[in-house]
């Protein structure tokens, strides 16, 4: 019974295969060959963190066996529980998850303002402050490091969670899917509401935010994705390690070669770590994600 | 809209602006004092041999990421050009390493090519003795770079293809079929051109993206070595700036680099024009 209803479970949640149409029988061998490949292709990509899974439970002197072991073992709970306290991963995980979720909500909160305020508001300079909001898609922190530690130093904003998340809150991609959203919310709806005595902050309350919670949450993943892994503002603005992000604090566990015990079994629990939130965010929201990450791009 | 233009001032326009202020003049180590210097910070960047050799490097990586990244991608749209059941699937299962740091990704790469543990150069033992030793060879740590980066973007490629693939009619597909059209041909003569503005937008995303977003990886993983050989542009502006303390010089990297995305970002606009044809 569960067989049967399986094939409707999936056209339902996945609107791609509703697309497709139904093989011809005459080119099934074809059919096969290419799943064969695909199914390569997608063991090639899991391949690199099977190994760094299968790594994080063996023993040192398994990591070491040549030829090397491919499979599980049992360590697992030693190497993570080692990991944890050396790398204070505690502290790192909830700064990691600090600069996403604060950096993420802080975006959508701006983007959703400025691009109401273009959308549905005249007023002088407006082109200017869209022009300048737009350059800001093109020049990305790498470009001009330098020059923005100097301002957050100015700001007396260094080691502080402001001074990690604010900047990031610039975003000219959100403002623009907003921005063009709104263009397909009818206009008659906004007279409708002016009629009805309805203000401009509430009209964005009320309603074009529960027209925009797709939007939202499409972004909410993206955004969060790119929070969590960013690496050189994090690295450049935070001196003392209880502010380090966990991207940055996995590092000092790699044992360089020459003097260090290899524990590259420790190292590897750590990376477990570091990866496993925003991969499973994606494997959960994976349709948000993707459509976030294709809109944001349009 | 207050928040963000404030915002937008004050870490994009002012940064900006300090940074070519600050690529014409000579900062002391301690930033107290500044000597006015005009273009000398450039000749000089231009004419030192490491610049170009980080040019180089900078060229090489973002080529390789892109090519593997962009390759896969068109692999996996030729591949399900026979709109086979189970794509969003397949999709779902290339793209989750996307939400990898490409550090973390550096360091799992970093093992995989380890000379004396890593399963990589066992493997290549028995088909070559050439030793695969990043710490030695430059060109094995800058492909250990470029795979580990390349993995963490592939399936954002992939995703666009299958996107711009099923935006394809299937009327167009089936008519084709019905004209006799293989499923190579099919590809060739309709899948491809229909997705060459897609092709080209990834190409310069793809091209920014390891420009820009290559610094961690090259951070956490080579720091620049073996020598200098994988020292890129973006990797430089840092090293000079807060390691060589060396100011003048990284802002007017710093402008260099910014001219490079201007110039990207003008071809993707171009492209932006294209797709409203197509």
């Amino acid at each position: 019974m569960s067989i049967a209803t399986l094939p409707d479970v999936r056209t339902a949640t996945r609107p791609v295969a509703a697309v497709t149409t139904r093989p011809r029988p005459r080119i099934r061998w074809e059919n096969v060959v290419i799943h064969v490949l695909l199914l390569a292709c997608v063991l090639v990509i899991a391949f690199p963190l099977y190994y760094a899974f299968v790594i994080s439970t063996q023993t040192v002197e398994q990591v070491m066996a040549r030829p090397p072991l491919l499979r599980p073992s049992s360590h697992v709970l030693e190497n993570y529980a080692g990991a944890w306290s050396r790398s204070h991963m505690g502290r790192l995980l909830w700064n990691s998850a600090i600069v996403a979720l604060v950096s993420t909500v802080g975006k959508i909160a701006i983007s959703m303002l400025s691009a109401f305020a273009i959308v549905y508001f005249d007023f002088r300079g407006k082109t200017l402050v869209f022009w300048m909001i737009f350059v800001t898609l093109m020049l990305p922190v790498e470009v001009r490091i330098m020059s923005t530690y100097e301002v957050i130093g100015d700001l007396g904003w260094l080691d502080t969670y402001w001074g990690l998340t604010v900047p990031l809150m610039a975003s000219a991609t959100a403002t623009f899917l907003f921005r063009q959203f709104y263009q397909t919310v009818p206009n008659e709806l906004c007279e409708a509401a002016q009629l009805d005595g309805v203000g401009p902050l509430r009209f964005l309350w009320s309603f074009l935010l529960p027209l925009s919670w797709a939007n939202i949450a499409a972004l909410f993943v993206v955004l969060f994705i790119f929070g969590w892994n960013q690496y050189l503002w994090p690295l450049m603005i935070t001196n003392t390690e209880a502010m380090r992000v966990v991207v940055i604090g996995i590092e000092e566990l790699i044992p360089r070669t020459g003097t260090h015990v290899p524990e590259w079994n420790v190292m590897m629990a750590a990376a477990m770590m570091a990866l496993l939130p925003p991969v499973a965010v994606i494997l959960f929201m994976q349709r948000w994600f993707v459509k976030g990450l294709i809109e944001s791009e349009k | 809209m207050l928040p963000q233009v404030a915002v937008t001032i004050v870490f994009f326009f002012w940064p900006a602006f300090e940074s070519l202020r600050l690529s014409f003049f000579r900062t002391s180590p301690f930033g107290d004092r500044q000597v006015f210097v005009g273009l000398e910070n450039f000749v000089r960047l231009l004419s030192a041999p490491d610049y170009y050799q980080a040019i180089a490097n900078t060229f090489v990586f973002a080529l390789g990421v892109t090519g593997i990244g962009v390759g896969a991608g068109l692999l996996v749209a030729a591949l399900a050009t026979q709109h086979i059941r189970g794509l969003a699937a397949y999709r779902t299962a290339l793209l989750w390493p996307y939400g990898i740091a490409p550090p973390v990704a550096g360091i799992i790469f970093l093992f995989i090519f380890h000379p004396s543990y890593g399963v990589l150069p066992y493997w290549l033992s028995f088909v070559t003795t050439y030793e695969v030793n990043w710490l030695l060879k430059g060109w094995v740590a800058m492909t250990l770079v470029i795979v580990a980066t390349a993995w963490t973007h592939v399936g954002y490629n992939i995703a666009f293809f299958l996107a711009g693939l099923l935006a394809i009619p299937t009327s167009v597909m089936e008519a084709a079929s019905v004209d006799g059209a293989g499923g190579l041909r099919r590809f060739r003569s309709i899948v491809f051109p229909l997705l060459s503005p897609i092709t080209f937008y990834l190409v310069v995303v793809n091209l920014i993206f390891s420009f820009f977003g290559s610094f961690g990886v090259i951070k956490a993983v080579t720091q620049g070595g073996p020598g200098n050989a994988t020292e890129i542009m973006v990797y430089k502006v840092y090293k000079d700036g807060f390691i060589g303390l060396n100011l003048g010089s990284s802002a007017a990297q710093s402008v260099m680099l910014m001219i490079v995305v201007i110039g990207l970002t003008a071809l993707q606009f171009k492209f932006l024009e294209k797709k409203v044809t197509y």
